[in-house]
């Protein structure tokens, strides 16, 4: 990158201008091009993927159409959308109105500033990095009550509101939760935090004590009610608000609600990776740099848009909860869970600063104990349905 | 709320979440029970449906004398039928038999007093278009000659394949619980 710029420089391309200031630019650019392909491709990706894995799971097919095996149709979609006209209604804010979406956007995409893809693939490793995500995707609330205020509509403004007092709510979860891994790690910065798990499963924080292994359930389901998402979709409940926030919103503009959507929905997987899953560890397999950073990015894609997958499964399965239950779930039990969770792992890191190896094991045990469990279930859902289907998995998830 | 509710609540949330997944996993590996109608059918929809099923409106035209009584008999005026007599060989001139199938309500109230049973449905239903006009379906391209009952029984070959379906229709008409069964759907036409 460096050495591109200073060629360019020496074909007296920027006259005048500090080098340094034309390192700085080229890398903004550099970054802005690469995180924008990427969000806007995993985003739009994820619609597809959604909607067919939600489709099987309500036994329908989904969208198939479109290109092969309908993986086009978030392309379409997305063209769509941008060809349609760009309204303001008429007694809106149209400042504000206008302004909005762009927040929303800028909250979770500045939040990828600090998503350790590899152990360079890393756009900034701030030492604050995981404090600095928490701040920024909060910024999200701010667009979204600006978009309910300024439509200038009761059920955009409920949403808003709701969208508001949920995502205050639930920081005090997610934030109270990413403690105790901090505690373990003395260190915010997402490299720091990563770089303190190994590959195998055991040293990842997660199987750590019992305690990160709590904080590791409430912080996703916190992190699920902060991005808006089923069973905690309040702000844009269809069947009581139209579509919250968005109702008013029309073309590119509510394109972009959706983009925040989905790719916060990949940010919440990547978070949670980084803190409990090991990141990008992987087993030393390969010493070659680039091989190595390949290897590094797929494992921690792999990993992260998993908790995507499980998102999506989740919003196939879960009814929407009421607003007070909604508000119970957070403040009778998430809260004082999580820092019941802090207490304890605080007394553990007295206890064992190096960790206990035993109890390591024993939690990959306990996670492998409820995977176990969780499959008999399936399998006993299964057998149920057999009688109709005379014993037929139909595992192609072409259609 | 005592402690012991607040602990149940606790092992309700999580065992019953559970198991609502495994639900939902396990119908992600059975197979959809969504049928990709139209085009990737084993079977067309018109081939799996009884002959006397009331689709679109059609008139044999080879075997239709010119009574008008499908016409009196439609309780919504759609059908139009313009029937002239030729003065030189006195017989009957069909000059236009219009059926307005966006009208049309699907009754059978018209090919129940045909007499040939030249006015009958189809298991056709695939009707729809993009104006109202294409929906009026006009059989009479130019002026044509009305039936005639022989007295002896038809001898044309071609005519009487019309006349055995629409006697047919006409007689299931009278006695369905006599009709035969309908015809069983043939496995063609593209497959899914």
């Amino acid at each position: 990158m460096q050495g591109f710029l200073d060629s360019l420089i020496a074909q007296g391309y920027f006259p005048g201008i500090p080098r340094n200031l034309v390192y700085a630019g080229g890398m903004l650019v550099f970054t802005v091009i690469v995180v924008v392909v990427f969000v806007f491709l995993v985003a739009g990706v994820t619609t597809f993927v959604e909607r067919r894995v939600w489709a099987r799971m309500q036994s329908r097919i989904g969208p198939n159409r479109v290109g092969p095996q309908g993986m086009l149709q978030w392309l379409a979609d997305a063209i769509k959308l941008f060809l349609k006209e760009d309204l303001v209604p008429a007694q809106a804010d149209a400042r504000l109105f206008r302004l909005a979406p762009y927040i929303v956007v800028l909250g979770f995409l500045t939040a990828f500033i600090v998503i350790p893809f590899g152990s360079r693939l890393i756009i900034a490793d701030l030492n604050v990095g995981i404090v600095f995500i928490t701040a920024v995707t909060s910024l999200v609330v701010v667009g979204i009550l600006m978009a309910g205020w300024s439509s200038n509509n009761k059920w955009s403004l409920i949403g808003g509101i709701r969208a508001a007092a949920q995502i205050v709510s639930y920081e005090i979860p997610t934030g109270l939760s990413i403690m105790p891994i901090v505690l373990l790690t003395g260190t915010l910065s997402m490299q720091g935090i990563i770089s303190q798990q190994g590959w195998a499963p055991h040293t990842w924080f997660v199987f750590n004590n019992p305690f990160t292994f709590a904080a590791f359930f409430i912080f996703f389901t916190s992190a699920l009610a902060e991005g808006n998402r089923t069973p905690f979709d309040l702000p844009e409940a269809d069947t009581e608000l139209v579509a919250g926030f968005v109702t008013e919103y029309t073309g590119v503009r509510y394109l972009m609600f959706f983009l925040a959507e989905w790719g916060n929905l990949y940010i919440i997987g990547a978070v949670v990776t980084t803190l409990f899953l090991g990141g990008w560890q992987i087993p030393p397999v390969t010493s070659g740099p680039v091989l190595r950073a390949v290897l590094e990015f797929l494992t921690f894609f792999v990993k992260s848009y998993f908790w995507v997958l499980v998102a999506m499964w989740i919003r196939a399965t879960l009814p929407r909860v009421r607003v007070d239950q909604l508000m119970s779930v957070c403040w009778k039990y998430l809260v004082p869970f999580a820092f019941a969770n802090i207490l304890g792992t605080a007394v553990w890191v007295v206890l064992w600063p190096a960790g206990n190896v035993i109890v390591q094991y024993l939690m990959v045990l306990a996670g492998l104990a409820l995977a176990w469990y969780f499959f008999r279930r399936v399998a006993f859902h299964l057998r149920r349905a057999r009688v109709r289907e005379r014993g037929e998995l139909y595992l192609s998830p072409l259609a | 709320m005592n402690r012991n509710g607040y602990l149940r609540n606790i092992k309700d949330t999580c065992f019953t979440v559970l198991d609502g997944m495994a639900v939902t996993l396990s119908y992600l590996v059975r197979r959809p029970t969504t049928i990709q109608y139209p085009d990737r059918m084993a079977v067309r929809v018109q081939d799996t449906l009884p002959f006397r099923y009331r689709g679109i409106l059609e008139v044999d035209l080879e075997i239709c004398t010119g009574c008008l009584a499908c016409e009196r008999a439609c309780p919504i005026d759609c059908i139009v039928i313009d029937a002239e007599k030729d003065k030189q060989t006195r017989e009957m001139v069909l000059t236009r038999f219009d059926i307005d199938m966006a009208k049309c309500m699907y009754c059978g109230l018209c090919s129940e007093p045909c007499p040939t049973g030249a006015i009958h449905h189809t298991p056709e239903f695939e009707g729809a278009d993009y104006s109202l006009e294409s929906l009026v379906r006009r059989f009479v391209k130019e002026p044509v000659k009305a039936y005639k009952l022989k007295k002896g029984g038809e001898d044309d070959p071609e005519i009487l394949e019309f006349l055995d379906r629409g006697m047919r229709y006409v007689e299931e008409f009278a006695s369905p619980e006599a009709a035969p069964p309908a015809p069983k759907a043939a496995p063609k036409g593209p497959a899914a």
